[in-house]
């Protein structure tokens, strides 16, 4: 269906959040445009009338009450934070 | 008494019942075969101090008189589960430093069992392989060898398939997306078992891909997969797929009586260019089945050939989606930053960093699936293909058949570094048998049932029906009683 061209590549990246530097896009285009042609296969497939999975199991999912059940962590939550102030995560500036 | 590190997890439940051996000689036995293995790289994060403690903790309960089969045993606890102040970071630099305020479902069952964490095990990143090539922490060799190559344990459960092989641990836990549990046991002449999908609480354990993504134990015999199996399942509410149905006395329920039970032996699974050992082993697993009274069907399960592009379609799509929250803000690796760079910049660089290439080329492959324009074309259809593929294994069912026999792996362990640069579907077709148990939620065993020519292990796999791994782990114990795999690898490391 598709192959995967230079602009494409630059785009999925983006998308995925990881920076793939100008050189290596090339190569990149076409690994997923191998994987792609292998999934092609796909389209030999019937699939008329066909409802896509779901639930592997068909089982109804347990309800419970809508209410908080944990909670007053926030210590050990930013224990884990590269980048932890005053009781918040830090990150970069997001609002100029 | 053979020493304490080689016994099976039933032997040394026994011995540590009678009182004829302690908790802590079996740990420190392990801890000691650890220490010689650092050439297998299979346990990457050590925790011995912690593995006594809990030794000695099950030694005062077992002379107490409560004992459960796991009670006293050491084990090791794939990477991929989120252990408490313990580092759980599934093999990936993304998660550097994690370590996790909480304990997964799965691992914390096995602790209030009484079982003895050794360590975590090595693994393919984020669960992302068929070789253990992927992992932050460098390849795991597998212990068995035939000459100078070191050869892959398979994966992604590589580490646990690897410890269990060479006896630095009584069994492990692993996870299978796609055969990440089976194709390394049947690489290393060790048993694994997924159960149903929903058997096994995923609370706590990395997700890759949810949907298809079940933990299992990884053992050197049935009867110690069925016991540790036991202790692993059972419904979570954190878990909204666990399932809340009873789970059944496994160990109880091997009867060695398979009379009757009807077999199936799947056409599509007899693959062009199948090496003809492996061709030579299933017909005599299937003849072993017959002896012992099973009856030997031949069944079509005609979407099979699809089951690994529709895999490679979801997998990737929800890969994609779970593994968003590595965003360098809340736990793990953060990107060093130029000036000037804003978040998105943090975003990209850390995942960059983080992510490995296999990693990277399947969150892409999952963007890719899943962003507009393409969601019918690829999602959608491989999630209806799914469908057609779990329709073919109800229809065979429905006909009354038990168990399905297949080979477990299209070849015996490879060589590390052989596929370097075969392209990534030629990895792919490792998990060629094992997928489309996932895909239809069905629970699967490998188990070891000869050696090829060169010497090396080779797996036959067993699908069951859903939720009836009673009768798979029973059959799966007639196959290993008849074929009588006793082989070990040569230690050599």
């Amino acid at each position: 269906m598709s192959e995967i061209d230079l602009e494409t590549a630059r785009k999925v990246a983006h998308l995925a959040r990881i920076a793939v530097p100008e050189d290596k896009l090339p190569a990149l285009a076409q690994e997923l445009s191998d994987i792609l042609n292998f999934m092609e296969q796909l389209n030999e497939v019937n699939i008329e009338g066909v409802e896509p999975m779901t639930s592997v199991t068909p089982m109804r999912l347990k309800r419970r009450p809508d209410g908080v059940t944990d909670g007053g962590m926030q210590d050990r939550i930013l224990a884990n934070a590269p980048d932890a102030r005053e009781g918040f995560f830090a990150v970069p500036k997001v609002v100029e | 008494m053979s020493a304490l590190n080689t016994l099976t997890i039933a032997e040394a439940r026994d011995l540590l019942r009678r009182g004829d051996v302690t908790s802590v000689a079996l740990t420190e036995a392990c801890l000691t075969a650890i220490e010689g293995a650092g050439r297998l790289n299979a346990f990457v994060h050590h925790t011995p101090d912690l593995a006594l403690r809990r030794a000695k903790a099950a030694d005062v309960r077992l002379q107490s008189g409560d004992a459960p089969s796991m009670c006293g045993i050491p084990v090791g606890i794939k990477d991929l589960f989120c252990t408490e102040g313990v580092p759980s970071q599934a093999a990936s630099r993304i998660l550097d430093g994690f370590r996790p305020p909480y304990e997964s479902t799965v691992s914390a069952q096995l602790r209030d069992t009484g079982a003895v964490m050794l360590g975590k095990l090595n693994m393919d990143e984020f669960a992302m392989g068929s070789s253990n090539e992927t992992s932050v922490y460098g390849n795991v060799i597998n212990p068995w060898k035939v000459d100078a190559r070191d050869l892959t344990p398979g994966g992604s459960s590589g580490g646990s398939a690897a410890a269990v092989a060479a006896d630095l641990c009584l069994a492990a836990t692993g996870t299978d997306t796609g055969g990440s549990i089976r194709q390394p046991a049947a690489f290393t002449g060790t048993v694994g078992i997924k159960p149903t999908y929903g058997r096994c609480s995923r609370w706590g354990i990395v997700a890759f891909a949810s949907s298809l993504d079940q933990a299992g134990p990884m053992t050197r015999t049935v009867r110690d997969a069925a016991i540790m199996l036991q202790a692993m399942c059972g419904h979570d509410p954190k878990d909204s797929t666990s399932a809340d149905l009873p789970v059944p006395d496994f160990e109880a329920l091997l009867t060695g009586d398979i009379r009757g039970t009807k077999i199936g032996i799947p056409r599509e699974y007899r693959m062009e260019g199948m090496p003809a050992e492996i061709e030579a082993l299933w017909a005599s697993g299937a003849e072993m089945l017959r002896d012992a009274g099973a009856e030997i069907i031949d069944i079509t399960l005609p979407h099979t050939k699809y089951a690994l592009p529709a895999y490679y379609v979801i997998a990737p799509a929800e890969a994609s989606s779970n593994l968003a929250r590595y965003d360098g803000v809340r736990y793990g690796h953060r990107a060093r930053l130029s000036a000037g760079d804003g978040i998105t910049q943090m975003y990209e660089k850390t995942r960059a960093e983080g992510f490995g290439h296999e990693v990277q080329r399947r969150v892409m492959i999952g963007t890719y699936v899943l962003s507009a324009g393409f969601y019918d074309a690829y999602y959608n259809r491989a999630r209806k293909v799914r469908t057609l593929i779990k329709r073919d294994f109800e229809e065979a069912f429905a006909q009354g058949i038990d168990c399905i026999l297949t080979p477990a792996t299209p070849s015996a362990a490879f060589g590390l570094g052989e596929m370097a640069d075969a392209d990534p579907v030629q990895m792919y077709l490792n998990d060629v048998f094992t997928v489309t148990v996932n895909l239809a939620g069905l629970p699967g065993i490998a188990l070891p049932a000869g050696l090829d020519s060169q010497g090396l292990p080779l797996g036959l796999q067993l699908i069951g029906r859903p939720w009836e791994e009673a009768a798979l782990l029973n059959t799966a114990q007639v196959l290993e009683t008849a074929a009588g795999f006793v082989s070990k690898p040569a230690k050599w490391w």
